[in-house]
């Protein structure tokens, strides 16, 4: 809040009554845990839905509360230069000295570890070098955005090729917030969402559901038919293209219904039928086409429904197979997520105020659970032990010095080659780099639709496009912009900066009008190669929204990787979804603490005091 | 209930139920005493209010609240006129709140929606529309298909004049939300139908008003063909698509332009000749108004007219008058020629027909006929056609199709055409192909001679006996009216099932040709109107259990029922009106097997004095015969003039009975083959 850089106050973030309880409570019940810990971090967004949550069971409540939000958007990310000049001597100083469990950087990863650490019973200290969390999972205003992403002092290499339109921000520019992770979306059966509920981070965020899917297919944008009702409605589908769109879908949802029931045996004979395992096993594509799909529906499930990265249909050379297995299951998330939450229209939401709420509510669960919050604080130095070069602390900017026995870094930390861990947790980054684009317009791409996924399948838009862009367009019903704005994120994962640049920037252009595109803007290193698209024809341009502004950047893709002390975070993956942050971090912690379960349960069930009844789950 | 399991009511503990139970039987035993005693007061009401709260099944409890209702409302009028309103207003409300709580409980709670409807049907003041709506809006949100909430929209949309149009754009919203919902199709349905009706605005063109219909429900069967909702609704359109709206003249008897010839016999024996109308409808208003007769010796007032229906009911699809004494007038040498005109429906169609004695000589003129035995073993020969020919039945079914246009010919072979294309890829659906054959039946019915269709649809019904067994009854059923549609479709597919009784020696039309249609699996009848002029037929060894429709064929002579599966002599009740019936042959059916016989309320009761057949009672008295045991066949039979009945094989058949039917049809000559004595 200040640039007084010190020890926080034990604050109950704003002076809302609702969200004193949680302080007050806290301070009832973990009185000795809270009296040492002055770090609790300020929530922006904590709304207060305890019984609603636990009597009824109806774990999010999504639309009310919004409207009772009374603070103003905090904006806690300062000028990163002035770190620098912070005076040894206004640093906290940190008592104790000793933890199981030190970790830099507050990205998604990096909270849930430390929350899960302190779940476990073990002691954390968790430090920011920057003024506000999340690290590369955060949501910024535009201006620090914009920043973050090109300080060439900040993580070396992981931005590159920022280039941004020359146009003037959008004003007021700090009231849009835009993720570092972004496009991404939740799931509403998704593992984090069973996650945030688990931990009781759930009491700190809300969610917004998204209200349309929509596939670029032959230059115009469809909906993606995603249901009965939806596949009734469509007007784009042939009579047949729908029979079979249903026939699969259904088989589909036969196959799952009865794995989760069990019944692999009696299979035939309920009327059910089970994929057998041999078509399990083949490419989805190959099963597609075995279910004789044509072309466009089996577009449609691969890369809008199955959300395929890459290129599935040139046979040995694609990058990366989606089996059939694989395909299903996502298949069974998406359907499953369908109808989960009584207010979501769709399989996906949103987190209100961008995703940075999210290592936010894992930080918050942490700090619940005892974890020793401490922002502004880099990690200067990483301390081993002289002599068998094994890890044993870290010497902070304040020129303090820490012990622990486990320490998690950020991907962004510059680490001793002695030190640097051999294991890499092996993800499903097939490429190195992702490419993104961030757009800001002030009309919808759909009218009566805020916040929208859209797809563009491999060859929609280059005849060498091998890989999907998706985009992503959030409105100011998630409170990440004015109202009457959009935001729109895309991403597609890339080897080649210029090549991912330049399907990000023809995304764009299939979209927006503008005068300025940032391939012909100031920055403009990048040709374009290869086919262009086509110009967008008079009629088209009347009805597409126009750029306010924009920029395309390209991130690296890190994978989390560790060493019996010492384990490093992920960066944001090209997917969709957390799921594959998530199962990373599960490897971690297992990898740190061999036989503790990762956030349990009911690890909840202790920080909600009306939550006795709900305690036994079902 | 249409797939959605209904979710299993919670155990009650057994002290509450009990406790529940109490109070029940309390409140109700106070309530009788109100209603009984008429007491009217609030303390009263407020028990029925907390009965219905408990219970909104209770009838007597709404009942006795719309007495209290309308006694308080008869004293505040009595007494005080300026507080009136105000006090019948909060009295409605006070109503309109209970069934509020009585539908929380309940929602299809059928007492509680028609005390609201009574009350507001009142109209007393003014209905506040909006929360009706609002109150319609929750509960449609709760269940879409809850069938009493859509009846309640459709009373509170006539309530408030709401437009047509407006309703139809509220069941597209629903459809939208979930095409599986029967209530909004229906609902659609019966709007649209007024609209076209009324030819509204934006509904002058029935025919792409209809086409865009399939269109829509076309996306529903192909988005779900598991989904039953869209295709009753593609039923409805069907229905719209290929039935005439207006009621036509199908066929009669005797047909235009027909020379009849009449045996001198028949004309001895029968005094009255019937003159048979079939419309593709149930109709009424057949009378000397609407029929006109125009004959040099005959005229309309000779003539009563005659509904033909099971049910009595005034209104049939068959019409039946007799010319009395016509024998009188048709010795001359021209013969008797009559000329019919049948106004129906803003058209007027012409017959005109000829009766004449014939020449040709008969073996057994003397006597009565039938001293021998009838035998059903009919030769088949070679000179059937010519006969044929003179009976010819389609001349008229040719002239009504006219008014077919190709509109209708062309949505239904596109039809076609997208269903065939889908029966392709989904084999086993049972909508797809029973959609298919009702689409190929309706076009064969359109399309003048199209006959290329029937092999088809026999193997669909085929395959969806087999398909889907539970419903094997209908199919066989439909089956029988396409077998017996392709039987009677043109003269050479008739020939087929014609021969030439030789060895008959009755009163009869010449000349004598039996129609036999045996052992063909028919389970029900159809197209009698193309058989109107049948006198001998053959319905043996089929699997019959009702005849219905054989009513019609009045000049029927012979009929052999044998080998079917009629279980009771109730099922036999169209033959009562067969007055020329003399042979009838109901060996090895199934009548007397089952104790219990559904149809039999149908009948008129002894103790009714509807039948005078007291004579044969006291005769069967005297012969130890319980008339109660044998009353449908007493009446059946007393109402007949056989001459050669067969029952053998039937398990009611015993000495006993044939005892009764000896004594009931004092004409009979044979009985099971046998002379009676």
């Amino acid at each position: 809040m200040h640039h007084r850089p010190s020890v926080k106050q034990p604050q109950p973030c704003d002076q809302g009554s609702k969200e004193q309880i949680i302080g007050t409570e806290n301070r009832n019940r973990d009185s000795d845990v809270n009296s040492q810990n002055l770090f609790l971090p300020p929530f922006r967004s904590v709304s207060f839905h305890f019984s609603a949550f636990s009597k009824k069971k109806i774990p999010f409540q999504w639309e009310r509360g919004f409207n009772r939000q009374k603070s103003p958007l905090l904006s806690p990310p300062v000028l990163l230069a002035a770190m620098a000049e912070i005076p040894t001597s206004d640093y906290p100083t940190i008592d104790p000295t000793s933890f199981d469990l030190i970790v830099s950087g507050t990205g998604l990863s990096a909270s849930l570890l430390a929350a899960a650490a302190s779940v476990a019973g073990k002691s954390v200290l968790h430090l920011d070098s920057n003024p506000f969390y999340g690290s590369h999972f955060s949501s910024l205003p535009l201006p620090s955005f914009l920043s973050y992403i090109s300080s060439p002092s900040s993580p070396p290499n992981l931005y590159s090729d920022v280039e941004a339109s020359s146009q003037s921000l959008p004003e007021p520019s700090r009231s849009f917030l835009v993720d570092l992770v972004g496009p991404r979306l939740l799931y509403c059966s998704d593992e984090t969402v069973d996650l945030l509920l688990r931990s009781g981070a759930s009491h700190h965020v809300e969610f917004k559901s998204v209200d349309s899917s929509l596939v670029y297919w032959d230059g115009k944008l469809c909906s993606v038919p995603d249901s009965r009702q939806a596949i009734f409605k469509d007007k784009s589908l042939g009579l047949t293209e729908k029979s079979q769109m249903m026939k699969f879908f259904k088989l589909v949802q036969s196959h799952i219904s009865l794995t989760r029931s069990g019944t692999t045996t009696e299979s035939g004979e309920e009327g059910g039928v089970m994929i057998p395992e041999e078509d399990l096993e083949m490419p989805f594509v190959e099963f597609l086409k075995k279910q004789r799909l044509p072309p466009k529906i089996r577009a449609l499930v691969l890369y809008a429904i199955a959300m395929a990265d890459y290129e599935q249909d040139n046979g040995d050379s694609c990058k990366m197979v989606v089996s059939t297995r694989e395909g299903i299951e996502t298949i069974s998330l998406y359907t499953s997520s369908i109808g989960r939450f009584v207010n979501a229209v769709g399989a996906f939401i949103y987190p209100m105020y961008g995703h940075g709420e999210l290592p936010q509510a894992f930080c918050r669960c942490a700090a619940v659970k005892g974890a020793l919050y401490v922002l502004r604080m880099p990690v200067i130095d990483i301390l081993t032990d002289k002599e068998s070069n094994k890890y044993i602390g870290v010497r902070l900017a304040s020129g303090q010095e820490i012990f622990s026995s486990k320490l998690v870094l950020d991907p962004s930390y510059q680490i001793p080659a002695s030190l640097s861990p051999r294991e890499t947790v092996v993800s499903s980054n097939l490429s190195s780099y992702v490419a993104k684009g961030v757009c800001i317009t002030d009309r919808s791409l759909e009218p009566n639709s805020a916040n929208i996924l859209l797809v563009f399948p491999p060859k929609s838009l280059h005849q060498e496009q091998s890989t999907a862009v998706r985009a992503l367009q959030i409105s100011g019903n998630v409170a990440v912009c004015p109202s009457g704005f959009f935001i729109v994120h895309l991403s597609t994962p890339c080897e080649d900066a210029a090549l991912g640049k330049e399907y990000i920037n023809s995304a764009m252009k299939a979209l927006f009008n503008s005068r300025e595109l940032p391939a012909e803007s100031v920055q403009a290193q990048t040709k374009e190669e290869g086919e262009s698209v086509e110009a967008p024809t008079q009629e088209e341009g009347e009805t597409k929204p126009t750029l306010l502004w924009c920029c395309a950047f390209v991130q690296e893709l890190r994978e989390a990787s560790y060493d019996g002390a010492v384990s490093i975070c992920p960066m944001p993956d090209a997917n969709l979804d957390f799921r594959n942050i998530l199962s990373t971090t599960r490897k971690l912690f297992q990898n740190m603490y061999p036989g503790e379960e990762f956030i349990p349960q009911n690890s909840a069930a202790d920080n909600i005091d009306d939550d006795a009844d709900e305690g036994s789950p079902e | 209930m249409h797939g959605r399991p209904r979710k299993a009511t919670k155990q009650e503990d057994p002290a509450a139920a009990a406790a529940k139970s109490a109070r029940l039987r309390e409140l109700q035993s106070q309530l009788l005493h109100f209603h009984h005693n008429r007491i009217y007061t609030k303390e009263a009401v407020s028990v029925s209010s907390k009965l219905l709260e408990i219970n909104p099944e209770i009838y007597t409890g709404w009942n006795y609240r719309k007495l209290a209702f309308q006694h308080n409302l008869k004293e505040v009028s009595d007494t005080d006129t300026d507080t009136d309103t105000e006090t019948i207003k909060s009295a409605i409300e006070d109503e309109l709140r209970m069934v509020e709580v009585a539908l929380r409980r309940n929602p299809k709670s059928y007492g509680a929606w028609y005390h609201r409807k009574w009350i507001l049907g009142q109209k007393l003041v003014p209905a506040n529309f909006d929360h009706e709506f609002r109150l319609l809006d929750m509960l449609l949100k709760a269940d879409a298909r809850n069938f009493h909430g859509w009846n309640y929209r459709r009373f509170i949309a006539r309530l408030k004049d709401v437009s047509e149009e407006e309703e139809l754009k509220y069941t597209m919203d629903m459809i939208n939300t979930n095409f599986s919902n029967y209530s909004a199709w229906h609902n659609r349905s019966m709007l649209l139908s007024k609209l076209l009706r009324k030819k509204a605005k934006g509904f002058h063109e029935e025919e792409s008003i209809l086409s865009d219909e399939f269109e829509l429900v076309r996306q529903a069967l192909f988005t779900d063909p598991s989904d039953q909702s869209g295709w009753f609704y593609h039923l409805w359109l069907l229905d719209q698509t290929s039935t005439p709206h207006k009621p036509h003249l199908v066929s009669s008897w005797p047909s235009d332009k027909l020379n009849i010839e009449i045996s001198a016999q028949f004309k001895e024996k029968c005094e009255r000749f019937p003159i048979i109308f079939c419309f593709n409808q149930q109709v009424d208003g057949v009378n000397l108004a609407t029929v006109t007769i125009n004959s040099k010796l005959v005229s309309s007032e000779h003539i009563t007219w005659k509904p033909l229906s099971a049910n009595n009911s005034r209104k049939s699809k068959i019409w039946v008058g007799f010319l009395e004494n016509f024998n009188k007038y048709c010795d001359n040498s021209e013969g008797l020629s009559v000329e019919i005109s049948v106004h129906c429906c803003e058209s007027i169609v012409h017959l005109k027909f000829v009766m004449k004695l014939s020449h040709m000589d008969h073996q057994g003129e003397n006597g009565d006929g039938f001293e021998e035995l009838f035998l059903w073993d009919c030769p088949k020969s070679q000179e059937i056609n010519p006969y044929l020919v003179s009976y010819d039945p389609w001349r008229l079914r040719v002239e009504s199709v006219e008014e077919d246009t190709k509109w209708h010919l062309d949505t239904l072979s596109a039809e076609i055409a997208l269903f065939k294309e889908m029966s392709e890829c989904d084999e086993d659906s049972k909508f797809v192909k029973l959609t298919l054959a009702r689409l190929l039946g309706a076009h064969n019915s359109i399309k003048s001679g199209g006959s290329a269709y029937f092999e088809e649809i026999l193997k669909l019904y085929d395959d969806l006996i087999k398909l889907d067994a539970p419903h094997y009854r209908y199919y066989r059923d439909e089956r029988s009216l396409v077998l017996l549609d392709q039987m009677t479709s043109s003269k050479d597919s008739l020939v087929e099932y014609c021969s030439r009784c030789e060895n008959s020696s009755f009163s009869c039309i010449n000349p004598q040709l039996c129609i036999n249609f045996s052992g063909l699996n028919l389970t029900r009848i159809g197209f009698v109107e193309r058989l109107l002029w049948v006198q001998i037929l053959d319905l043996s060894h089929n699997n019959l259990t009702s005849i219905l429709g054989l009513e019609a064929l009045q000049l029927l002579v012979c009929l052999n029922l044998s080998h079917n599966q009629i279980m009771s002599f109730t099922a036999l009740e169209p033959i009562k009106s067969l007055q020329s019936l003399k042979v009838l042959d109901l060996s090895f059916n199934e009548i007397g097997s089952h104790p219990v016989d559904t149809t039999r309320y149908l009948c008129s009761s002894p103790l009714s004095h509807t039948c005078n057949v007291t004579e044969t009672m006291e005769e069967l008295a005297r012969e130890n015969i319980k008339i109660g045991d044998f009353w449908e066949a007493i009446l059946l039979f007393e109402s007949l003039q056989l001459a050669q009945l067969d029952m053998q094989g039937n398990p009611v058949t015993n000495e006993r009975f044939r005892v009764l039917v000896g004594k009931v049809i004092p004409c009979l000559k044979w009985l099971d083959g046998k002379p009676v004595r």
